[in-house]
């Protein structure tokens, strides 16, 4: 059970550096990736079952018992993010196959996909908050990197907002964190969470708190943090747009919920408060912006945006069923967004462009693109009886349930604007006739094909599957949300009988 | 010695902020290592700086005595520090290569990504 929960970290890691030293061998490279990929979605499948049917448990690193030590928790919130992590390293992993180019492959683009795969898992399965930190930072300098890589000048610039930014909001946080040691004397969050909630000091607590805001909102592109996404998330090959846009924002998510159900809950009437106003306003800004948009990676970038809202607005309406809202919204939310990034870079290997002014007929000549499409282009907009009716259902109801009437307003006519969206992509790229002056569509061949269709199809039945069998998966959900308001659980697996 | 850092802090914050606020590539640069120096001298000051006593307790004691030094926020700052500089010395490269790319350390210049007409 210990080394179950370090094997989602340490699979990926040995991946890299087996496949760094591989770096020459181009075919090594692909086999090797797709291996360890499948390794360690099989590693993350063993742990959700483990922790499904024998509850939370946690691992002391370096010799050192709770609170001192470095502690490795799961729960259910946890290891669902780290099998989704699995499922979508998987799915990428093919995707990559015949969609990367020889010479990203030789600088080193599989080794820096691990390396990014190995920074998520350890963010989502980490107990302690500075350890977070250095989760965050492992994950962002692969990012940059692979962002940077191929060197166009569209990928230097959408690169140089996304250091800033991300760079800045580290710096905030580690300032959040020293303050938080400063006040508590302890970085692990299931220690800071009985400390905290002993204190008498609450105002300086909530400084702290909206600074981890500040810090994982940039992170998660959130009103009005955003900004260095949809500058960026468009500019490098599909592949890696889908990681980041599937993952990367989640990270964040998965933090906001992490501490402010954990470890802020002090004065949830201001903390919560200031969330929801800024989900709102995530929500509305992401979608009114996907609007003015006329390139299909913008508009989906844009989109994930306004998603995180809904997101956000589970967390911030704090009710157990607002809260599994918000844990199913993720869920739902990460296996949509990357098939149709995928589904954008399919798009681009036949008609060479990702503008829809240059895309046009694909229907006419594969009707089951089309199909697949729609499949999470109406999930994404809430259609039922798709993934992503459910979660906006819940989410709603949550709202109204507690007579939030405004946010449920405008999760609504938000949603209604996303299948807008979604319509001018399908008018654009499918619909309408091709351009006159397109050049003719490079089909891709037989093998080719089946790796690209492969993750899409995946995604695609299991956006299916969440929507028609939806009842597991909601159950899971509010015992997931459970633990989460109920935090004594966490707590006592961590600190066990060391206090 | 408290009061000295302190005032440190501030003005590293400061200069960071306002620096990172300029339009010139290598000043937001300067910026944000000043924002990460500033955050790191944060940790070393409210992790509240004792002199001259021990931070280990000796094999004798079974239980350390006030007053003593708390190691950990030094351990903090070293994994920072480190941090820090790796992905410091990333965003240098990265802002050269994109200064040749663009020929402009303007941030004005570089809209390919943000406009509508040419996305």
């Amino acid at each position: 059970m210990e080394l179950l929960l370090l094997l989602p970290v340490l699979i990926p890691f040995t991946g890299g550096i087996i496949l760094l030293a591989l770096r020459n061998y181009y075919r090594a490279q692909l086999y090797g990736n797709t291996i360890i990929s499948a390794i360690s979605l099989v590693v993350a499948i063993t742990l959700m079952v483990n922790i499904y049917s024998g509850g939370i448990s946690s691992v002391q690193l370096g010799g050192w018992g709770a609170p001192f030590g470095i502690t490795f928790v799961a729960d259910l919130l946890s290891a669902v993010m780290v099998l989704i992590t699995g499922i979508i390293g998987f799915t990428s992993s093919l995707f990559s196959l015949s969609t990367i180019d020889k010479d990203r492959v030789k600088y080193g683009y599989y080794p820096l996909i691990q390396f990014l795969l190995m920074g998520i898992n350890g963010a989502f399965l980490t107990g302690d908050i500075f350890n977070l930190y250095v989760w965050f930072e492992v994950m962002l300098i692969s990012s940059f990197v692979l962002l940077a890589l191929g060197g166009t000048r569209e990928q230097l610039e959408g690169a140089i907002k996304y250091v800033t930014l991300n760079l800045l909001s580290s710096a905030i946080f580690l300032a959040a964190i020293g303050i938080l040691y400063g006040l508590a004397g302890t970085l692990n969050m299931a220690d800071l969470s009985v400390k905290i909630s002993g204190m008498e000091n609450t105002g300086m607590i909530s400084v702290v708190a909206m600074l981890l805001f500040i810090a994982f909102g940039i992170k998660s592109a959130v009103f009005p943090l955003f900004f260095w996404l949809p500058a960026s998330y468009h500019t490098p090959p599909a592949a890696v747009s889908a990681i980041f846009a599937g993952l990367l924002t989640k990270v964040g998510v998965y933090a906001l919920f992490r501490v402010f159900t954990l470890i802020f809950t002090h004065d949830t009437g201001f903390t919560h408060t200031v969330l929801l106003f800024v989900a709102g306003f995530t929500m509305l800004s992401g979608v009114l912006g996907a609007a003015a948009q006329n390139d299909f990676r913008r508009i989906l970038s844009f989109h994930i945006v306004s998603q995180i809202g809904y997101m956000i607005m589970g967390l911030a309406l704090f009710s157990p069923l607002a809260l599994a809202g918000g844990i199913f919204y993720i869920i739902h939310h990460i296996i949509v967004k990357t098939n149709l990034f995928f589904i954008s870079g399919y798009v681009n290997r036949i008609k060479g462009s990702y503008k829809l002014k240059k895309l046009g007929g694909v229907y006419k000549v594969y009707p089951w693109l089309g199909f697949l499409f729609l499949i999470p282009a109406l999930s994404l907009a809430g259609i039922p009886p798709l993934s992503g009716f459910w979660a906006k259902f819940s989410v709603a109801k949550a709202g109204l349930e507690l007579g939030s009437y405004t946010i449920v307003g405008v999760s609504l006519f938000v949603g209604l604007l996303t299948l807008f969206s979604m319509t001018k992509i399908w008018n654009e790229v499918f619909w309408k006739n091709a351009p006159q002056d397109s050049a003719p569509d490079a089909a891709p061949e037989k093998k080719e094909q089946f790796f690209i269709l492969a993750p899409v199809i995946i995604l695609a039945v299991i956006t299916v599957t969440i929507g028609l069998f939806s009842e597991p998966f909601f159950q899971f959900s509010i015992k997931a949300a459970g633990e989460l308001l109920d935090n004594t659980g966490y707590i006592n697996s961590v600190l066990g009988g060391s206090l | 010695m408290i009061l000295l850092l302190t005032l440190l802090i501030g003005v590293l914050y400061a200069a960071g902020i306002y620096m990172i606020l300029r339009r010139s590539l290598v000043k937001i640069l300067l910026g944000l290592l000043f924002l990460g120096h500033a955050a790191n001298l944060l940790i070393f000051t409210v992790g509240k700086i004792t002199k001259g006593v021990p931070a280990f307790a000796s094999d004798d004691l079974s239980k350390l005595t006030e007053p003593f030094a708390d190691p950990l926020p030094q351990a903090l700052i070293l994994t920072a520090i480190v941090i820090g500089f790796g992905v410091q010395a990333f965003a240098i490269v990265l802002f050269k290569r994109a200064y040749q790319t663009v020929d402009s350390d303007d941030i004005d210049k570089l809209k390919t990504t943000d406009s509508l007409s040419r996305s």
